[in-house]
């Protein structure tokens, strides 16, 4: 049987979990357990066989398999023990982890700090009122990329993709090369989703349309999907009557977004946030519960796996100075998001941990020429200026530890269009 | 051949069929799909009715109060969940007021107990989420909810635990009768035959009559579409909440359902076939009259969407009789809402009261009427669960994340009555897929488990039968 007690309990083995383990590990934390509930760690990242991980942490181009390899060696060579197939099915707030796999069926492990680490979840097709029948044919981008890319099985012939956040784009692409026929991706927004590089790579270099502000109103097919009606749509994301556009397909692709898997968080009282649909946390990645840390894309959609490293890394080293010093007390100031600010994190900033804060954020829609500011009470903490931001890409600003020193009220981000 | 052929996996034709083997005697269940509860079973409200809405003196007032007494033991009997939360009927005016007052009569001239007018604060009491137009309400504590495609599934599996036979796949083309003996033959050419028929086929009860040469009634579909809402806002009601019913129909319904979910609607649409599929203008009007009913419904956590069709028929009551123009023909048609709650008391009827009288029934000491419910793990004690995990450890991988089913309840599904083999059947008995991702992480899973239990191809797995497989052959 394993042990009962750890000083650190991880919640996933995906590229966020292996980089929080090895973090509180080499910070001096050797008790640690990553429980995952796959066959093998590293996360999503093993079906994304395209490259472009790692440009950011590693100035390499790597496939999603190789990036995940990186941290996967390195947990083992510290020997850190990791549990496959194995399912949290709940934590309480003292800490004790109740898990299910093969082996040792239902049991507990206690920690005196957790990590959690869970990832995202695709939102699905059901979640849209899409009209029409449901028929074999529809997939979320994932699944169609564990078909294609783990399994080595098509899902179809003849594609159509509503939504273009990343895994729609790659799909395109990875769909395409497999011999489909894409013929259309439909975006409701009148902007992509996705990152600039994969519109480039994945759609436009394989002449695949890519209609702005259109969505799918029907799907037709009893028994197989046999086409689809996208059509135009308003500001308020309205269908306009005939715009309608008939495609014939046997497959339609939904690549409408991530939901952070909150589950087992919500499950134990800890704190959400509306806005990222993950945990309430300080810059260090504590959340509101002593102890509980979260990163990666359970606290909030990353788009790129590089940022999910550095976070997770955080979260290890505070996992480990909380494991060693125990609980803190927090002197604590809001950080909120303002004009045209989708969200921003760390949403609590407390002024009792020492270093600059780097705070990530969102804007909420596309813009050129503008300037990001930091305010707290009428002074400018930090600002930049940015030629151009879009919600798919992730930034973020540093406000100097001295700046928070001196804060002494709400931090507002916003955004500022420049004439 | 059979001495009884039930035509019709729906909950009708799966309780008439577990009712007959209470008896002795061969007995088959002819399905068109490839699994049963494939049509209106599979997509309605699923509520167990109090019994306040049929005119009394009706076969839908008489089976409704009975079947709503019977329905407790029964699913409990059949390991299928049920629970009796109480229904409300909303009113918005003084005119729903009078509505009310003359439904709570017309229920307790139907026998329908402890029926009271609620005023606004005492259903805010116990629903704080009503809509502010709401002034008054009839509880009805007898009503409840309940599975309609587990409870099919339950009955048709029991009734095969105990010797029915199940042919799926079985779409009845023709019907011959030479002397006592009923010759059916389906569409691709498969022949059974019978001494007794009963006609339970839903939609198509009408037709498989006529085949046998009765065309006494018309059956006419009504579609209903439906939103449903993630387990996480299961608590947004507890009562089955109705609007006060209009000569068009019972209106739309906000409920929990007994997997916790909340379920929205339905519309009610008459429509030439059976055609199941959603329409804007139909979830946007669900939407819109549950946005009356209630406050703050959490829309933004819908997770599905779909529609049923339910056979109504010409004569606006449900058709239980023996057939007057061909001998050995049972009709139960036309059974729309409360078909489901009526269910366990329309099957005694028809084995007791009509199948009796053209077949002698003499007990079968062998029928065992308890069933192990497919999706049961998640219900165990930790205690049980090791026990089971230790006997097989496929209970200890958890395959569907959202609504924890292990490997273990699907390669049970698999093999159990009546046997999954499809994705959407492993859903409707496990639950695997039926969440919040709604099957995005564990459909590939759940494909390559059929596969290697049924030992055929990954690319022969199929959604709901030929012609909806899944995959169209490997990579490049």
């Amino acid at each position: 049987m394993i042990d009962k007690s750890y000083d650190i309990v991880i919640i996933g083995g995906g590229p966020a979990g292996l980089a929080a383990a090895i973090s509180a590990f080499d910070n001096g934390v050797k008790n640690v357990l990553v429980l995952e509930r796959e066959q093998r760690t590293g996360g999503i990242l093993n079906q994304c066989i395209h490259n472009g991980f790692g440009l950011t942490r590693f100035k390499e181009s790597l496939s999603g398999p190789e990036y995940a390899y990186r941290f996967v060696k390195q947990v083992k060579d510290r020997k850190i023990p990791v549990l496959t197939q194995t399912t949290v099915l709940s934590i309480s707030q003292d800490k004790t982890i109740t898990a299910i796999n093969k082996e040792y069926g239902v049991f507990t492990v206690n920690a005196k700090a957790i990590v959690l680490a869970m990832g995202c979840r695709e939102r699905s097709k059901g979640a849209l009122n899409i009209a029409g029948t449901r028929p074999a044919g529809i997939f979320s981008a994932g699944t169609a990329q564990k078909y294609v890319n783990v399994k080595g099985y098509m899902p179809g012939r003849e594609v159509v993709i509503l939504g273009s956040g990343d895994i729609g784009l790659i799909m395109a692409r990875r769909m395409t090369l497999e011999g489909a026929k894409v013929k259309a991706v439909c975006e409701i927004m009148p902007y992509s989703g996705g990152l600039k590089r994969n519109i480039v790579q994945c759609l436009n270099d394989f002449d695949i349309p890519l209609y702005l502000s259109h969505t799918i109103t029907q799907i037709h097919g009893k028994d197989r999907v046999t086409g689809v009606t996208i059509s135009k749509v308003d500001q308020n994301k309205r269908p306009i009557p005939n715009t309608e556009i008939y495609f014939d397909c046997d497959t339609v692709l939904f690549s409408v977004g991530l939901i952070p898997e909150n589950e087992l968080t919500k499950g134990m009282g800890v704190p959400l946030s509306p806005r990222t649909k993950g945990a309430v946390v300080y810059q260090d990645r504590q959340t509101l519960v002593d102890g509980v840390f979260a990163c990666g894309n359970v606290l909030h959609v990353h788009d790129l796996v590089d940022f999910v490293s550095d976070e997770a890394e955080l979260a290890g080293l505070s996992a480990a100075n909380y494991v060693k010093n125990g609980a803190s007390v927090h002197d604590t100031i809001d950080c909120v998001n303002g004009k045209n600010i989708g969200y921003v994190l760390p949403q609590k900033i407390d002024k009792n941990l020492s270093g600059d804060v780097k705070l990530y954020f969102r804007v909420a829609n596309e813009f050129k020429n503008c300037k990001i500011v930091c305010e707290c009470n009428g002074q400018v903490l930090a600002q930049k200026k940015k030629p151009v931001v879009a919600p798919g890409e992730m930034e973020y600003l540093v406000i100097k530890e001295s700046e928070i020193k001196n804060a002494n009220g709400q931090i507002t981000l916003s955004l500022e269009e420049l004439l | 051949m059979y001495d009884v052929v039930v035509i019709g996996g729906g909950v009708i034709g799966g309780t008439v069929l577990r009712e007959l083997t209470k008896y002795q005697g061969n007995f088959c269940l002819l399905e068109k799909n490839d699994d049963v509860a494939m049509g209106q079973s599979r997509a309605n409200s699923g509520i167990v009715h109090a019994g306040f809405d049929a005119v009394p003196g009706t076969n839908k007032a008489k089976f409704n109060v009975l079947g709503n007494k019977m329905m407790q033991s029964y699913a409990k009997e059949l390991g299928v969940k049920y629970i009796n939360n109480g229904s409300l009927v909303l009113g918005y005016d003084q005119e729903d007021r009078r509505t009310l007052l003359s439904l709570k009569e017309r229920g307790e001239k139907n026998g329908v107990p402890d029926l009271a007018i609620l005023e606004r604060e005492q259903v805010l009491e116990i629903e704080p989420n009503i809509g502010d137009e709401v002034i008054c309400a009839m509880i009805a504590p007898t009503g409840g909810i309940i599975c309609p495609y587990e409870l099919s599934i339950a009955a048709i599996g029991n009734a095969m635990d105990n010797g029915a036979h199940l042919k799926c796949n079985f779409c009845v083309d023709k019907i011959q009768k030479d002397g006592d003996v009923f010759t059916l033959t389906s569409k691709d050419g498969q022949v059974v035959q019978a001494k007794v028929i009963i006609n339970c086929a839903g939609y198509y009860s009408d037709q498989v009559s006529a085949l046998a040469g009765d065309e006494t009634f018309q059956v006419e579909g009504r579609k209903g579409e439906y939103i449903l809402l993630d387990r996480e806002s299961g608590d947004f009601v507890s009562h089955t909440l109705f609007i006060t019913p209009t000569p068009a129909g019972k209106g739309v319904l906000v409920t929990q359902t007994v997997d916790g979910n909340i379920l929205l609607g339905p519309t009610s649409v008459e429509v030439p076939t059976d055609d199941t599929s959603t329409t804007q203008e139909g979830l946007q009007s669900v939407i819109e009259k549950v946005n009356r009913m209630c406050k703050g419904v959490p829309h933004y956590n819908t997770i599905t969407s779909f529609a049923g069709v339910r056979a109504y028929c010409d004569r606006h009551d449900f058709i239980i009789e023996k057939s007057p123009k061909v001998q050995g023909l049972i009709n139960c048609a036309g059974i729309e809402s409360p078909g489901l709650t009526s269910a366990p008391a329309i099957a005694k009827y028809v084995v007791e009261q009509l199948v009796s009288t053209l077949f002698n029934l003499s007990p079968n000491a062998n029928f065992n009427g308890v069933r192990t419910p497919d999706n049961f793990f998640k219900n165990l004690s930790t205690e049980q669960k090791n026990q089971l995990i230790k006997k097989d450890d496929r209970y200890g991988k958890i395959v569907c994340r959202c609504e924890q089913v292990t490997e273990g309840e699907i390669v049970r599904a698999i093999h159990e009555n009546p046997p999954a083999r499809s994705l959407s059947a492993v859903k409707r008995r496990t639950r695997a897929g039926m969440g919040r991702c709604q099957s995005g992480f564990c459909q590939a899973t759940v494909l390559e488990i059929l596969a290697r239990e049924l030992g055929v191809s990954m690319e022969e797995i199929a959604l709901n039968g030929k012609g909806s497989e899944i995959l169209v052959g490997k990579t490049k």
